[in-house]
């Protein structure tokens, strides 16, 4: 970014590249100020209203066995949706950035959907295929199988919503590293799934950890199509967020704020774990960088 | 791009041998089969069944549905909103993306990470503290609404909601494009005589347009299908205050499955036309990036 060399004629230039202190003070206010309106003091809120009551009332609505059950919910549907998207994820990756297909843009195209559905439409979709009166409904009724208003409905709705995360963060970070060590490693006998540990998986793993995570937090907070298809039973299909929504709509604010809190905890601890990778990824590339330019050599590399 | 991607290797192949050799990296069966296998029974089954079902309607039937008065008044309300907070993170998505890149100032980074906040968060929980924060008897409710300002449980809690959802999608899509402008362009304009502003709006704010419509788009498309976040502050009064995906909702509570289903159609063809028109404001961002200075 920064050039090195700063020649008198560079310096006057410069001048022109940037706007003079007030107006510059001015924009960072007004986009402080909005930032902090929008995003800190809503994340403040939440922590301040969980509290109102005191330290004792926190824990105790926390403590609460409906609670308790829909955490525990909350942590199974994200143990079972987030690996399903991640191999899905991987090997959409895979399929869509090192080859080249015929429909491959409208592949793509496919993949990106789920995040342009509104939630309670794609929640709709799975009533309509397994619920009562939906198409498998008679079917799972005769055998006994429980599907919308339980626990695989919310699953289900949960891998939909989050379907494209993994994928879309692999796919331009797969193609922009292209197939060159992929090869080599081929040919110098490696197998696929060996080019794929030890090869591909280090190149893409902070990409991989931020689309994990990302997945992670929109599983665990998902509300719209987990209401539709959950049924609301207290204490068997609540997850965190539906409990959010039954405690504030029974007044009970502060139990309602506790249980967000920790979605709201959940949140910051993703912004970390995904800054950190950022900065990582970011470090690592300018090691990379910094590296001398490969030129042929009369020396047999490693590669 | 895309000619950089195929497996070829370099030097000396024939055609035909590269033909062949098109495929060195194995997993090409297995990963498109597994892709297409789950797409299917995730996304286009589901998909499908929702559109079997509105043909199960007659046209007089899925007409009713949709255009019903209150329904009519919900797309008003959930378009309307939308556009709006999409204009509003439109001017200050591309003012936090520019004060990001362009200055330096302490806590920078943590603000970087804080933009992301409304991806991370879920959006009942976002829902319920706006609507603290702006109830009458909020942090901010309590000085808004003696000047007669009421913003919670009306449209304009609506708009305020989406703005919060939206506004990561104009920053992330501005930031990494302001990043790669050249300052040489700049420097240029300013040398043969440009004020600032001259080079804002004829250098600088053409090169970014494309990311800024992309930007634009997707907080639009995205504030279209929220749900979270609106029901709590809306107040969800009838032809007042209630978006369409609480129309569904409520279709969906009263067990009128077709009726839900019409208007869920609806707003999947306006999910599937804004999903084109993002992908064609993306592949123009990528010519106009490719594009020789």
């Amino acid at each position: 970014m920064s050039s090195t060399a700063t020649s008198p004629a560079k310096r006057r230039a410069q001048s022109g590249t940037t706007e003079a202190p007030w107006v510059r003070w001015t924009l960072l206010g007004i986009a402080l100020v909005f930032l902090a309106l929008f995003l800190v003091l809503p994340l403040a809120a939440v922590f301040v209203e969980a509290f109102s009551k005191g330290v004792d009332a926190y824990f105790a609505s926390l403590r609460d066995p409906d609670a308790w059950s829909a955490i525990q919910l909350t942590l199974i549907t994200a143990l079972i949706s987030v690996p399903l998207n991640l191999v899905f994820g991987v090997a959409a990756a895979w399929a869509i950035a090192k080859y080249e297909f015929k429909g491959k843009a409208f592949l793509t195209t496919l993949v990106d959907l789920p995040f342009s559905v509104s939630p309670v439409v794609a929640g709709l979709m799975y009533v309509l295929v397994f619920g009562a009166n939906g198409w498998f409904g008679p079917w799972l009724q005769a055998n006994d199988i429980k599907i919308i208003f339980a626990v695989p409905g919310i699953v289900l709705a949960t891998v939909f919503v989050t379907f494209p995360f993994i994928a879309r963060e692999l796919i331009p970070l797969m193609q922009a590293q292209g197939n060159d060590e992929e090869q080599a490693a081929i040919v110098l006998g490696a197998t696929g799934w060996q080019t794929f540990w030890k090869v591909t998986l280090p190149n893409i793993k902070w990409g991989l950890l931020y689309g994990v995570i990302l997945c992670n937090a929109r599983a665990m907070g998902e509300f719209g199509a987990v209401s539709v298809v959950s049924g609301h039973i207290r204490g068997q299909t609540n997850t965190i967020p539906l409990h959010v929504e039954i405690l504030y709509n029974e007044y009970q604010s502060a139990a309602a704020f506790a249980a967000a809190s920790l979605l709201a905890l959940l949140a910051l601890v993703t912004l970390a774990i995904k800054s950190i990778a950022e900065w990582q990824s970011e470090r690592e590339r300018k090691a990379a960088a910094n590296l001398p330019p490969e030129r042929p050599t009369p020396l047999p590399g490693p590669r | 791009m895309s000619s950089a991607i195929s497996a070829v290797p370099p030097g000396g192949a024939g055609a035909g041998r590269a033909r062949r050799s098109k495929r060195v990296l194995p997993g090409f069966g297995l990963t498109l089969g597994y892709t297409l296998f789950y797409l299917s029974i995730i996304v286009l089954v589901p998909m499908s069944a929702l559109l079997f079902k509105t043909f199960t309607l007659t046209w007089d039937q899925f007409w009713v549905a949709v255009s019903a008065p209150r329904v009519l008044a919900s797309y008003r309300l959930t378009f309307g909103a939308s556009l709006i907070a999409a204009l509003v993170n439109l001017v200050f998505g591309l003012l936090i993306a520019w004060v990001l890149v362009r200055y330096s100032f302490p806590g920078k980074k943590i603000v970087d990470a804080l933009v992301d906040l409304p991806f991370a968060l879920p959006t009942a929980v976002a829902g319920i503290s706006l609507t603290a924060l702006l109830a009458g008897n909020g942090w901010l409710g309590q000085y808004l609404e003696p000047l007669g300002i009421q913003l919670a449980f009306k449209p304009a809690g609506v708009v305020i909601a989406l703005i919060f959802i939206g506004l990561p999608f104009v920053v992330r899509t501005v930031q990494p494009v302001l990043e790669d402008t050249e300052k040489e362009l700049e420097e240029a304009a300013t040398s043969l005589g440009a004020t600032r502003w001259q080079t804002f709006t004829r250098v600088i704010l053409p090169s970014i347009t494309p990311a800024l419509m992309t930007g634009f788009a997707m907080a639009f498309a995205r504030a279209i299908g929220e749900y979270g976040s609106v029901i709590f502050i809306a107040g969800n009064m009838p032809m007042v205050s209630e978006i369409t995906p609480l129309i569904i909702i409520g279709k969906l509570e009263q067990y009128d499955y077709a009726g839900a289903t019409a208007v869920a159609v609806v707003m999947l063809v306006i999910s599937f036309v804004l999903l084109l028109v993002i992908n064609a404001l993306q592949a123009w961002q990528r010519r106009n990036a490719g594009a020789p200075a």
